[in-house]
């Protein structure tokens, strides 16, 4: 579950301060599938990389389960990223040089697991998300909508508490965008996540059972 | 994952691998080279003042020469009224004497007790070197009412001579180099090896015998048992050495006792040079500035001193190496190093999107240090083995071509030890240079590739961990 208490996040832009977030206040309870829309540059982005302790605000506290992420040290941040986050990015960020089982595996890297358990777990979850016979392939001979399985299967190989999507159907067509909502949505029902999607795109939106808006910077329900 | 992920990387960037790698291949490779024919030059220098010194003459003493000090002053030569044989009108004039060598001084031979006192010092021989000058040649002779007294004034330059324009007469002037030895084990002669006869004992001590040296004993057609004459004495030939470095002369034409040389050239309990063996290698320094505070009129030169008194080729491929060939190795090194520091620094800017989401799934920065470390140290070690490689391709084309190299004492070489006749032997030395890698070589090779690689990695780490994950996203956003 997150809760965030008056989270406020400013940037400096050379001599020019601008404000990314002010005051949010927000609880996200564990298993929730929330959507995030607003326009370009009101602050949603932001909001995800606070929730994906990949930032610290500048005011107000963050907390995730019994963590309070605005006030870890690095090393503890990344082990939250580590164990407890999974992240889906909108341009896939597959690692080129390493085949679809690899870069799962790069998400188990922390766990300093055994190779045969990591290779096991890796498959099983590129399984999960249906391509358990793509796992030799190399991101750049597999299509758009299996990349995003792929960065799926390597957020959840972890078994994550919460999983983060930064526009993950922007770079997909209808039909796969359709298939990959269905995957996420499939993969939040059965495993109890919460899932927090930051969107455009309405029809996407729509899915989630909360819809948020962020606009200059401010949170509204809708 | 480590090993599988930095193959992959580096088999992608092939072009950024094989630029680091080759960079550094060609620094390594020049630093082997360096050091093999730096340890080439060095072994020659070895083998030159072996020749020269003797083989383990750690350290030499020599009286400190002063301008006008020395043997080889003008000469001069008089001949009384009945000197001289006297047939057909025409007397034959020849006289012999030994003058200390040029540049040389001589120093009490209780110098050499001393020298044996001192802490670290394993032996100390005394040797006296000298020249042989004969003075000879043919004049009309002279009336019974007159008498001929001729002061004659020896050119200094060895083997000169020739009509005085007195009407007839004409005189020359042979010298060769003599060598009073007391020690076959310390010294010059510890660096000959016996071609035919004995060397000389103890027993010598007080007996008119001589060792000559081979190439001066060839040019003289001389021979065990024949004699030569030394001073105007008879000395009975015993032995005949050569250099045991092949290709270089000994250090005098002959050697006899040091209490006969001492005596003929009336220089008693007089030496001109002692040999010093220290006790080990590492106890060379303390030695000499144990000798210099003992003997401080003395000169005292270490091996080191030794070598630069070596001229010729030989010399200056030394200088060559010791100036310019380590500036240049360490600017070969360094551009190598900051090419690779460029590159990798390069590689973490362009792969920022990869390290930002790395680092989002929660790797730490100092796991994501380590694979930049890791290729780059890999990258290293591929260039030190190519730069190894190459570095042996191009010693053994340096033995395959041989170059010769002159080697000869300069002309201060009298401030340091036996010159004169060491001067016109060493002169003449020839040696071929032979490039060696040795294991240190090899080591130092594998140091620098390491050692680049982690410099490099060090940088293009830091780069890497100082890239927060979120501006690693934005900035392909």
């Amino acid at each position: 579950m997150y809760t965030l208490t008056k989270v406020g996040k400013t940037y400096r832009q050379g001599q020019r301060t601008v404000t990314a977030l002010k005051d949010v206040d927000l609880v996200i309870p564990q298993g929730q599938l929330v959507a995030i829309q607003g326009p370009t540059g009101g602050g949603k982005s932001t909001l995800l990389q606070l929730l994906g302790a990949l930032e610290r605000p500048t005011s107000g506290s963050i907390g995730l389960g019994s963590s309070v992420l605005s006030s870890l040290a690095d090393r503890r941040l990344a082990k939250v990223r580590s164990h407890q986050i999974g992240f889906v990015f909108q341009g896939f960020n597959l690692i080129p040089t390493l085949t679809a089982q690899e870069n799962v595996e790069t998400a188990l890297e922390p766990f300093r697991l055994k190779t045969d358990a990591r290779r096991r777990r890796a498959r099983e979850s590129l399984e999960s998300v249906g391509l358990g016979d793509r796992g030799g392939h190399l991101p750049a001979e597999l299509s758009g909508g299996q990349q995003q399985r792929v960065a799926i299967a390597r957020a959840l190989v972890k078994e994550p508490e919460v999983l983060l999507a930064d526009e993950p159907t922007g770079n997909l067509d209808e039909e796969t965008r359709d298939d990959i909502m269905e995957l996420l949505e499939g993969l939040w029902r059965d495993r109890g996540l919460t899932v927090v999607i930051v969107t455009h795109d309405t029809a996407v939106a729509r899915r989630a059972e909360r819809r948020l808006h962020i606009k200059q910077g401010r949170l509204t329900e809708r | 994952m480590f090993g599988t992920y930095l193959l992959r990387e580096l088999a992608n960037r092939r072009k950024q691998t094989t630029i680091i790698a080759i960079g550094m291949a060609l620094a390594i490779a020049l630093v082997v080279v360096l050091n093999a024919v730096s340890a080439g030059v060095r072994e020659a220098q070895s083998r030159v003042l072996e020749s020269i010194y003797g083989v383990g003459t750690d350290l030499t003493v020599t009286g400190t020469f002063e301008p006008g000090e020395g043997g080889t002053g003008p000469q001069t030569f008089t001949f009384g009224r009945d000197d001289g044989e006297t047939a057909e009108g025409t007397t034959e004039l020849s006289q012999s004497r030994l003058v200390t060598a040029r540049g040389s001084v001589a120093m009490d031979a209780s110098t050499i007790e001393t020298v044996a006192s001192v802490d670290g010092v394993a032996s100390a021989a005394g040797t006296l070197s000298l020249e042989n000058m004969t003075f000879s040649g043919a004049m009309p002779a002279a009336s019974d009412d007159g008498e001929v007294t001729q002061d004659m004034v020896a050119p200094a330059v060895p083997g000169t001579g020739g009509a005085d324009g007195a009407g007839g007469s004409e005189f020359g002037v042979d010298t060769f180099s003599v060598e009073g030895v007391d020690s076959v084990e310390v010294g010059p002669l510890s660096a000959t090896e016996l071609v035919d006869g004995r060397m000389l004992e103890d027993s010598d001590a007080g007996a008119p015998v001589a060792v000559l040296d081979q190439t001066y004993a060839s040019s003289e057609d001389l021979a065990v048992g024949d004699t030569v004459t030394i001073a105007g004495e008879e000395f009975e030939v015993v032995g005949i050495v050569a250099s045991a470095t092949a290709d270089a002369a000994t250090a005098s034409d002959a050697y006899i006792p040091l209490d006969v040389a001492q005596e003929l050239a009336d220089l008693d309990d007089q030496v001109t040079t002692v040999y010093v063996q220290a006790d080990s290698a590492s106890s060379v320094d303390a030695v000499s500035t144990a000798l210099e505070s003992e003997l401080p009129d003395a000169t005292v030169s270490t091996q080191a001193d030794l070598a630069s008194n070596v001229s010729g080729s030989l010399s200056t491929a030394s200088t060559l190496i010791a100036n310019l060939g380590a500036w240049l190795s360490l600017l070969v090194l360094a551009a190598a190093f900051l090419l690779a520091i460029l590159f990798t620094i390069s590689g973490v800017t362009r792969r920022t999107r990869e390290f930002g989401t790395l680092k989002a799934i929660g790797w730490s920065n100092g796991r994501i240090v380590r694979q930049v470390a890791g290729e780059s140290l890999v990258q290293g070690l591929l260039g030190g083995a190519l730069g190894i490689a190459l570095g042996f391709a191009a010693v053994l084309a340096i033995n395959l071509a041989a170059p010769s190299l002159t080697a000869g004492e300069s002309p201060l070489g009298g401030l340091v030890g036996p010159s004169g006749p060491m001067t016109e032997t060493a002169a003449e030395t020839t040696v071929t240079l032979s490039a060696s890698v040795t294991p240190i070589v090899l080591l130092l090779a594998v140091g620098l590739a390491v050692l680049g690689g982690l410099l490099a990695g060090a940088f293009g780490g830091w780069r890497a961990a100082r890239l927060r994950p979120a501006e690693a996203l934005r900035s392909v956003a």
